[in-house]
């Protein structure tokens, strides 16, 4: 398989099911991520570590920052290693592409919601193996047949002997048998962990209840250097020079040096770096930089979205029709840039000794992160050594196409010198200033309703590309970055005379994936216009997408079973209150969600209550299901009521959480969540929860005599 | 200069400058790396320590403003409170990536020692200050009701 045949984004090599089917060009020339070649590993002895206290600690190759893969990974091994709960464990894998490949996307990496979904059959069999490894050793030791042999909670035993034996002392001589070569998995009637509500914890519940969970920030060795950069306040400026004799006075700081970022300040503690940055005389070249405001790229997008453009997704290759007769409704919808602000920004640890670089840091993509470093110092991807730390949230922010912060890290390490530790921080303005959004993204919608039908759809959606020009360039097809338009060009809803359009802006300002990807702005500009067009139609929006839906049947059991459990009456809930309905597909789960609103204090939307129904195949852990779509319907809730990071002259005129208002507790809805059972594959449930919250929202308050918001955040800052 | 301050009960001598806010003291002179840095500027609450018993944001108390008052962070508070919070904070495994968590829990042992049976008001104007990115806020409210039920509050 050659770059060729790689035509997939995220989503749909999620639905591919087939494995190994991304693969793409890592920054480190020469080295090329061979996905499809890559067989998956299964080998007991690469993803665990049975100790002689009978712990069983799993090496998760995904980063742990909220969603919970150290405790999917853990479970599934158990179940079929039929281990107790009590005794499992777990850590982070190191970075080795060859042992720890996500198998949908041929590296190292966490992202699409994919960890449960990627890695369940190949954890199934990791467990399944290490069981028959130790049984045969226990029969070995023994003189018994294997097949007289149980494991049951931990517990090895031969009935007929009366012998009884723990992982541990078997588990060395295990580790030396040769691996089966296959392996019967447990038929799934017969699961006591996987999908049983309440039958595991998290296994990093209590370290971050007690403040003993280390992350990167808490680092610190001896000799440690704690470096700030200062960045430019426009995108696309470049570090011209600096003056560092302010700087310099401050007690505590070492040295600054100039990278391609910024400058970097070196200090003898936090305090130092981020008082030498203040004190800092720098001078940018802006020549390449970006001048606009946000309104004024809003108003360039919207001339653009005025001329035909590409065609995506259903009727892609048909001739475009006139629209037929009928009311014709139109609409826009702006949205803005939004950072993902995980609440510990960027950081990271390099010790660089001349020979190899050691990094220490919440690495989401392991193998693109380990080419760039190795870059910088001129290094081979084998002198790399990454230890993924636990991260304060990602939420897309630590997968980085061109993996600039790793770059960064080893920009710092290297003009510092060898051997000296260092410790870069990013503070909160760092990095709400610091790019890498969701991009701002305009839709325009044409629509046309036809005795009390839905005759036309017509959308043309205007937005950046973070793929086009990045090493993820192959995940794009025919010029086609499928991100910008996945779940507009192709709707839930069988709609004949439908066409959706794309146009791509460019701008220096650097975006990414954020938190449902492209499914942040289509989600809420699809589901607003179809409401929209229901409404107009004289149709129930429950009633009305149902009979929409005839070819989805997941998507409208999800639907339905929202409806049963808010007791969807229509959209009036009384008291001054109103209901908003929306459905989304996305990273191949299904989520519909109800939302209760009223108007509250200073005019602003209260959401009082959210009904959420999910369908994300078969379910490993119903209780993290549940908090990631309570943690993502807070996330939207938040971004959707109150943020924005607004272009002022080229650059962020914000950079706090005093002015990028985050969702507080006061704020936060009730939410009450229902899974909907399902023998399909598993898929993602960190990202999918979101998409449908802001079009629920804003379908409210279309009953509560407002319009649908066409410009987010809803409560716009003046 | 140096600032002679009381942490988790012990006396530590500390050579700072004077506006170095209390949470840099804590993390990178003391290596008490549980109060965590999230905004700096007393807007996020994941700083949270007590000063005599009183939740605040260490990020913007300078050293020299500590004087004799004793602060506890998160390696040190303790009592029935504290217990009662943890325990509900793992009952209900409330945290996901786990960055605020420390500062949570600090404020929510001051709420229950100041009002053992708060009502969702009470959560709400205690535990405001306090931003999880995460959105864990569901659970946070559940394990505060639950941990003041296990108090008899
Ligand atoms: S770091 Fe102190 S309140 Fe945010
Ligand atoms: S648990 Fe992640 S910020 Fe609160």
């Amino acid at each position: 398989m050659g770059a060729e045949d790689i035509t997939l984004s995220r989503r749909t090599a999620l639905q591919g099911a087939g494995a190994l089917v991304l693969g793409f060009l890592l920054p480190l020339k020469g080295v090329r991520a061979q996905g499809a070649a890559r067989p998956m590993v299964t080998a007991p002895n690469a993803f665990l570590r049975i100790g002689a206290d009978d712990s069983v600690t799993v090496l998760v190759k995904h980063i742990e920052f909220g969603q919970g893969p150290w405790t999917a990974a853990a479970t599934i091994i158990a179940e079929e290693l039929d281990a107790d709960w009590a005794q499992m464990r777990a850590e982070h894998a190191p970075a080795n592409v060859a042992l720890y490949a996500n198998t949908l996307m041929g590296i190292q990496a966490t992202g699409g919601s994919s960890a449960t979904a990627e890695s369940y059959d190949q954890m199934r069999i990791v467990g399944a193996k290490a069981r028959a490894m130790l049984v045969q050793a226990a029969a070995n030791a023994w003189k018994v047949k294997p097949a007289e042999i149980r494991v049951e909670k931990g517990v090895i035993s031969h009935a007929a002997s009366k012998r009884q034996g723990r992982f541990g002392q078997f588990a060395d001589a295990a580790s030396k048998l040769p691996e089966p070569a296959d392996v019967k998995l447990k038929d799934p009637a017969a699961f006591t962990l996987i999908g049983k509500d309440k039958s595991v914890a998290r296994l990093d519940s209590a370290a971050k209840s007690t403040g003993k969970a280390i992350f990167t920030i808490d680092i610190h060795e001896p000799g440690m250097l704690t470096v700030v950069v200062a960045h430019p306040p426009r995108f696309g400026a470049k570090p011209a020079s600096f003056d560092a004799t302010d700087a310099l006075k401050v007690k505590g700081v070492v040295a600054v040096k100039q990278i391609g970022s910024g400058f970097a300040v070196y200090a003898e503690n936090m305090w130092a770096a981020i008082k030498g940055r203040n004190a800092l005389k720098t001078v940018w070249d802006n020549s390449a930089a970006e001048t606009r405001s946000s309104d004024q790229m809003f108003a360039d997008y919207r001339a653009l979205a005025a001329k035909p453009g590409r065609a995506v997704g259903t009727n892609k290759d048909a001739p475009e029709k006139p629209l037929p007769q009928g009311k014709l409704i139109e609409a826009e919808f702006l949205l803005p840039y939004l950072a993902h602000a995980p609440m510990e920004p960027l950081d990271g640890y390099m010790l660089w000794d001349g020979q190899t670089a050691k990094a220490r840091f919440g690495s989401q993509l392991q193998t693109a992160d380990q080419g760039a470093i190795g870059k910088v110092f001129g290094l081979p991807m084998e002198k790399v050594f990454i230890e993924t730390m636990l991260a304060g949230g990602s939420f897309g922010r630590r997968a980085q196409t061109t993996a600039h912060f790793a770059v960064e890290l080893a920009e710092v390490a290297k003009a510092i010198g060898p051997n000296k530790p260092v410790k870069l921080v990013w503070t909160r303005e760092d990095d709400i200033k610091g790019g890498y959004y969701r991009p701002l993204f305009y839709h325009k919608f044409q629509g046309v309703v036809a005795g009390g039908k839905i005759a036309a759809w017509r959308n043309r959606v205007v937005g950046q590309s973070f793929m086009k020009g990045s090493p993820f360039e192959s995940m794009m097809h025919d010029g086609v970055d499928p991100i910008v338009t996945e779940g507009a060009d192709e709707l839930l809803y069988a709609i004949g005379d439908f066409r959706c359009e794309f146009h791509y802006a460019d701008s220096p300002i650097t975006t990414l994936w954020w938190r449902s990807v492209g499914h942040t702005h289509t989600g809420y500009a699809v589901e607003c216009f179809l409401d929209r067009l229901l409404q107009e139609a004289g149709q129930d929006p429950v009633q009305g997408r149902l009979a929409l839906m005839a070819e989805k049947p997941r998507a409208a059991a999800v639907l339905k079973a929202v409806a049963d459990l808010a007791g969807w009456k229509g959209s009036a809930a009384g008291n001054g209150r109103a209901r908003g309905v929306a459905v989304c597909e996305s990273f191949g789960s299904f989520v519909a969600q109800i939302a209760e609103v009223s108007i509250g204090d200073n005019e602003e939307p209260r959401v009082h209550k959210i009904w959420c129904a999910v369908d994300c195949g078969q379910t490993v852990n119903p209780d993290i299901v549940r908090a990631q779509m309570e943690g993502g319907i807070g996330y939207a809730v938040g971004h959707a009521l109150y943020a924005e990071v607004p272009i002022v002259d080229g650059g962020a005129a914000i950079g706090n959480f005093d002015e990028y208002r985050s969702l507080r507790i006061n704020e936060m809805p009730e939410v009450e969540v229902v899974i909907v059972p399902s023998s399909e594959k598993p898929t993602g449930v960190g990202e999918p929860g979101v998409p449908p919250t802001a079009p629920a929202i804003a379908n409210a308050l279309a009953h509560l005599g407002r319009e649908r918001p066409s410009r987010l955040p809803i409560v716009r800052r003046v | 200069m140096a600032y002679q301050i009381k942490v988790n009960g012990t006396d530590h001598s500390v050579d700072a400058d004077e506006d170095t806010p209390l949470l840099w003291v804590l993390r990178d002179w003391l290596h008490l790396t549980g109060t965590k840095f999230g905004c700096g500027i007393a807007r996020c609450g994941a700083c949270t320590v007590h000063m005599d018993g009183q939740p605040l944001r260490s990020c913007t108390l300078p050293i020299s403003a500590v004087g004799t008052s004793e602060i506890t962070t998160i390696e040190a508070v303790e009592g029935p409170e504290a217990k009662a919070v943890q325990d509900a904070w793992v009952a209900h495994d409330v945290p996901q990536c786990g960055y605020c968590q420390s500062g949570q829990v600090m404020s929510a042992v001051a709420l229950l020692r100041e009002v053992p049976k708060p009502n969702d008001r009470d959560i709400d104007l205690a535990m405001n200050g306090n931003i999880c990115r995460c959105a864990t806020y569901v659970r946070i409210r559940a394990a505060i009701h639950a941990a003041s039920e296990k108090l008899g509050g």
